[in-house]
């Protein structure tokens, strides 16, 4: 797989390592009342769709950036990336 | 439809035309005590006990596909109970009784050959954590053996003992382990569930579950509603799209599983043989096949075929443990749909939903679990408790912080 990663081009996904869903960028709020139970959720619970996901892939071999990849999880295909501060400064998903 | 000697004489004699189906082709009835969604392994042996040991009579089994199309059919056939945690090994250690004797209950030939697994030790670090994994499979009335390396050469001369980065130093083995027919387990199931009246019914894809007042009625199929008064899933691979439909996020992602087999060569591994600091691990087929796998891709998927970077990583492993594999030409590859879990560790357990139940989070180690994960599966339907083997597999386990972790890595389902 190559990620077309915003700066740099298309890279081998083989220069990433993968995390997972890119929604564990919004962490719970610790102070909240119901904070256990939100992380509980956090942590372990997972959407796993069959279909498009949004995921996020770290550059580990290369510069280092945080990247949300949006990819088919039934056909492989790579329909974007985007850098995760990009995303995070875009607010809430 | 039965099988004797005097049968397969016969039929040899006259043209082999007296041969019938294993099972029934029957339609679904309006309604059953108990619907079991995945006709794979678990689900057929789930069929099968509840039918064979708990008395359950009016039993279906619902198919998306044809028998055997998912993961029972996509695996490496491997067979052990050697597990270290208290929460897992007595359970594997069931399962492995129940191999031992699944040919009996089900009088199919389903190939179980304990041909026993060696797992290689190549620091002393890991002759520790070896022989401590050992002792707790031994106290779990499993058998393990420390092999030395002189003792270990006689058995697997053709390792590459001396290589620099692995040196062999040992292993540590399981002699009752060892391998079954994947088809033959599933087949064996099927006729097995179906002559005691369980209806198997394929081609019918579970579209949705109707649930009222916060209990399960039935389910919503392909082929029209059908009524159950409780519903086991046990679709490992595809859990969290089914069980969305019933308004449920599982603690478990989807991920691709890559295997291959080898052209046919005369008998050259004794057992099987694995070799966990490489990502490799290998046996030999009683059609002469070397069958072999390594790690995960390590990303979400559902597409029942991995990449080519696993392709070279697990070759490469091959290639340093026994060089001569590099004489072999693969025959073909495939890839399965792993539940992989937020511990490393399956799920057996009821939901927050009456008379909806679950069976999944396998990660790659369903084969080996089908007979125990089917008996306690029907446990659970049939007496609304958990098998005394598997009462630590609660959902509950993740947030109450009770997680079976056997890597110790956390909630990062492409690392275990």
């Amino acid at each position: 797989m190559l990620i077309p990663h915003p700066l740099l081009g298309l890279r081998d996904a083989q220069e990433f390592t993968y995390l997972g869903d890119a929604s564990l960028m919004h962490r719970p709020d610790p102070a909240r009342e119901d904070a256990v139970a939100a992380f509980a959720d956090y942590v372990f619970l997972r959407d796993n769709p069959a279909g498009v996901h949004r995921e996020l892939w770290f550059h580990e071999a290369g510069d280092r950036s945080w990247l949300v990849v949006t990819r088919d999880t039934t056909t492989h295909e790579i329909l974007g990336a985007e850098l995760a501060s990009d995303v995070k400064l875009g607010g809430v998903q | 439809m039965t099988f004797s000697g005097f049968k397969v004489v016969k039929e040899a004699l006259t043209g082999h035309k007296g041969w019938r189906p294993l099972w029934r082709d029957p339609d679904p009835k309006p309604a059953y005590d108990i619907v079991i969604v995945g006709g794979g392994g678990h689900g057929l042996a789930t069929a099968f006990y509840l039918a064979q040991t708990f008395g359950e009579l009016k039993v279906a089994v619902l198919e998306k596909g044809w028998l055997g199309s998912g993961n029972i059919g996509r695996n490496t056939t491997i067979i052990r109970s050697n597990y270290l945690l208290p929460g897992n090994e007595p359970f594997y250690e069931f399962s492995m009784k129940l191999w031992e004797n699944l040919e009996q209950a089900t009088n199919f030939n389903s190939m179980v050959s304990q041909r026993g697994i060696i797992n290689l030790i190549h620091t002393d670090g890991q002759r520790d954590a070896y022989r401590r994994r050992g002792n707790a499979m031994l106290l779990a009335g499993a058998d393990a053996r420390l092999l030395g390396r002189d003792e270990l050469r006689q058995m697997v001369p053709f390792l590459n003992f001396d290589n620099p980065r692995f040196p062999i130093k040992g292993g540590l083995m399981q002699a009752r382990a060892g391998t079954a027919r994947h088809d033959g387990v599933v087949w064996g199931y099927a006729r097995g569930a179906d002559q005691r009246g369980v209806d198997i019914i394929q081609n019918c894809e579970v579209t949705g579950f109707r649930i009222e007042g916060g209990a399960v009625q039935g389910v919503e199929t392909s082929r029209g509603y059908i009524g159950a008064k409780k519903v086991g899933v046990a679709v490992a691979g595809n859990s969290s799209r089914v069980m969305a439909m019933a308004g449920m996020r599982l603690p478990i992602e989807s991920h691709a599983l890559q295997a291959f087999v080898s052209e046919g060569l005369k008998p050259t591994i004794p057992g099987v043989i694995t070799f966990g600091a490489g990502h490799f691990y290998v046996s030999q087929s009683d059609k002469g096949g070397l069958v072999f796998g390594g790690d995960i891709d390590g990303y979400n998927s559902y597409a029942q075929r991995g990449n080519l970077p696993v392709v070279e990583d697990v070759i490469e492993g091959g290639m340093a443990l026994m060089p001569m594999i590099g004489r072999a030409r693969l025959l073909r590859a495939w890839g399965g749909v792993m539940d992989m879990s937020m511990d490393g560790s399956p799920i057996i357990d009821r939901t927050g939903i009456d008379g909806l139940y679950f069976n999944g989070g396998w990660c790659y180690g369903g084969f080996k679990a089908t007979p125990a994960s089917g008996y306690a599966f029907a446990h659970l339907l049939a007496t609304d408790r958990p098998h005394e083997t598997a009462t630590a597999y609660r959902f509950d386990r993740f947030a109450r912080g009770y997680v079976i972790d056997e890597k110790g890595v956390g909630a990062q389902p492409n690392l275990h």
